[in-house]
């Protein structure tokens, strides 16, 4: 997994590439809890490179998602595809949260 | 076909990789796509990592993961352990529909494993857990 995060405007943009699994999955919640730390409240996450999710990166981002909701925050998704976009639909992800085409369009809703 | 038949580890997440590398490249010569190939490898770790988690809660133990194709026209996993008995069925499904706030973090591996795979078999057979995934060959 790699992860490469972006400061646009009062939003932060992070990108997460590869995979996402019960080995990696601390690591992205290292990055979600600092910057959540930094006080960024507005996160849009690109999963454009991602191929990969298992539940324990499902159990990073709900984390995530509470703790930014109880913070007046907001978590934005963007470029889901192929096992990534079924695994979100299953879990109900994909009508829980916010989910749009490109980044631009998920930033200007912010 | 050949297929490599089973690999047994110690039921410890420092072994997940390896597990899911077996499953891999076996499924890889069955010649799914990638996305299905992906869908596999979620649901063999999900598996897993309930085993690493629930299986052995005093003393550490193995798990299994053993693949064959059946009839030729589906390739069936099974993912073993000797540890405590774990009734599949009796977990409850988590309110997909939930608002965030009220979603429960976890109790979604389970769902993925069915939702992904064809069918899902779990039996306890001479002190161990069975769990057999059957997916349709492309």
């Amino acid at each position: 997994m790699d992860i490469d995060t972006e400061k646009k405007g009062n939003a932060v943009v992070i990108r997460i590439k590869g995979k996402v699994d019960a080995d990696t999955a601390p690591s992205l919640q290292e990055c979600f809890t600092n910057q959540i730390a930094q006080n960024e409240k507005k996160i849009v996450v690109n999963l454009e490179g991602l191929d990969y999710i298992s539940s324990a990166g499902l159990r990073v981002v709900l984390a995530a998602a509470k703790n930014l909701k109880a913070l007046h925050g907001e978590l934005l998704f963007v470029g889901l595809k192929g096992s990534v976009e079924k695994v979100f639909k299953i879990s109900g992800f994909y009508s829980a949260f916010k989910i749009f085409d490109t980044e631009e369009t998920a930033l200007a809703q912010l | 076909m050949e297929l490599p038949a089973h690999i047994i580890r110690q039921a410890s997440q420092k072994n997940l990789s390896e597990f899911i590398q077996f499953i891999a490249e076996a499924a890889e010569t069955v010649g799914f796509s990638e996305e299905r190939l992906n869908e596999i490898k979620i649901a063999v770790e999900e598996a897993l990592v309930n085993i690493f988690n629930y299986a052995y809660p005093e003393e550490t133990g193995e798990a299994i993961v053993a693949c064959r194709i059946e009839h030729d026209r589906q390739f069936v996993i099974e993912i073993i352990d000797e540890g405590e008995p774990f009734d599949f069925e009796s977990i409850e499904t988590p309110d997909v529909e939930a608002d965030i706030s009220d979603r429960q973090i976890g109790g979604l591996g389970i769902l993925l494993i069915k939702e992904l795979m064809d069918s899902v078999d779990y039996r306890r057979e001479s002190g161990r857990n069975i769990l057999q995934l059957v997916v349709k060959r492309p």
